[in-house]
């Protein structure tokens, strides 16, 4: 079988597939991971047992769905000037909230990144208002304005 | 669309992942009480709606290689957003591709995409080809490579009171 080393994790050919061909059109039917099974020419255990053992390693973080922004509820991307000595402090605190879901420090004079995600406006203006009292920094919101990327999934190239 | 609660219960579990068990839409059918037949109706029809932009396996790519993530935001004249925006979606490596506001005087970009690649170096040629391909020396633009990820969750808990939900960055 031919095995590739990554950097972090080796996937043999059949996980390479698996993780390649079902980011979508995953199977909506009664036995998914059967039909999953049939079209890579393994069993059913096989499958899950792949998925099992791709899920413990973290190199899949779940089997489900990735909804539209605003489809749902509110979100936005924020971002914040963080003083170097106050970064980690502000950025403990941002990723305690429950409603943000990522949060980065990226290399910029806006050195922290999050997303909000809020059941509506007035409760993700909530939430920008909390944090900009809690840390006494400014926060600047950006919220989608219009998608241009259809989601296909993460191409893997191996 | 309007949901009822069936669909937010549909959504709160497929929101963390179906289990990894034979008949999986069967199992959440019995948890908020749907026939398996209802449940794969109302996940086609969220997806046939749009809601969900994607149905499948969630792959985290920084464990398979992809070290490098940046985000780069473009200033692009207001009447031609749309157009670049749809030709750096084509790219296959660009991963995200938003419309934003600027926020003057401190913010000046309005559009935003991911590109992920196994290194900096990797990250930059991409970006160097696009600019190449699409002609885009004019437009200026700033690549945020990532330096820690502080939080980065999939499994959110559903509620409808405070929901958080992993869309897509928002």
């Amino acid at each position: 079988m031919n095995v590739q080393t990554l950097h972090t994790v080796s996937l043999n050919e059949t996980q390479q597939r698996l993780l390649n061909d079902f980011q979508r059109h995953f199977p909506l039917s009664s036995n998914p991971y059967a039909e999953i099974a049939e079209q890579l020419g393994i069993s059913e255990q096989e499958v899950l047992q792949h998925l099992k053992e791709l899920s413990k390693q973290k190199v899949i973080s779940r089997i489900g769905a990735v909804f539209r922004p605003h489809s749902i509820g509110r979100s936005t991307l924020a971002t914040i000037h963080v003083p170097a000595i106050r970064l980690a402090e502000v950025a403990n605190y941002i990723s305690s909230l429950p409603e943000v879901n990522h949060n980065y420090e990226r290399e910029h004079y806006f050195n922290l990144w999050f997303v909000i995600t809020a059941t509506d406006e007035e409760h993700l203006e909530d939430i920008l208002n909390e944090i900009e009292e809690e840390t006494g920094l400014s926060v600047i919101s950006l919220p989608m304005l219009e998608d241009y990327h259809i989601d296909l999934g993460f191409k893997l190239c191996f | 669309m309007l949901l009822d609660h069936r669909d937010w219960n549909i959504i709160e579990i497929i929101q963390s992942g179906i289990p990894l068990i034979s008949k999986p839409y069967a199992s959440i059918g019995a948890k908020i009480g749907l026939s398996e037949s209802e449940v794969i109706q109302r996940i086609t029809q969220l997806q046939d709606n749009g809601i969900i932009k994607r149905f499948g396996i969630v792959v985290r790519h920084r464990k398979l290689g992809y070290q490098a993530n940046a985000m780069v935001v473009w200033n692009v004249p207001d009447d031609l957003v749309s157009s670049v925006g749809k030709q750096l979606k084509e790219f296959e490596f660009v991963t995200l591709c938003y419309r934003r506001p600027r926020k003057l005087p401190d913010w000046r970009y309005n559009l935003f995409c991911m590109i992920h690649g196994q290194d900096r170096e990797n990250v930059k040629e991409k970006i160097a080809l696009i600019i190449e391909q699409c002609q885009f020396q004019h437009l200026e633009h700033e690549i945020l490579f990532s330096r820690r990820c502080f939080k980065q969750c999939g499994a959110q808990y559903v509620q409808r009171k405070a929901i958080a939900l992993d869309v897509a960055n928002g």
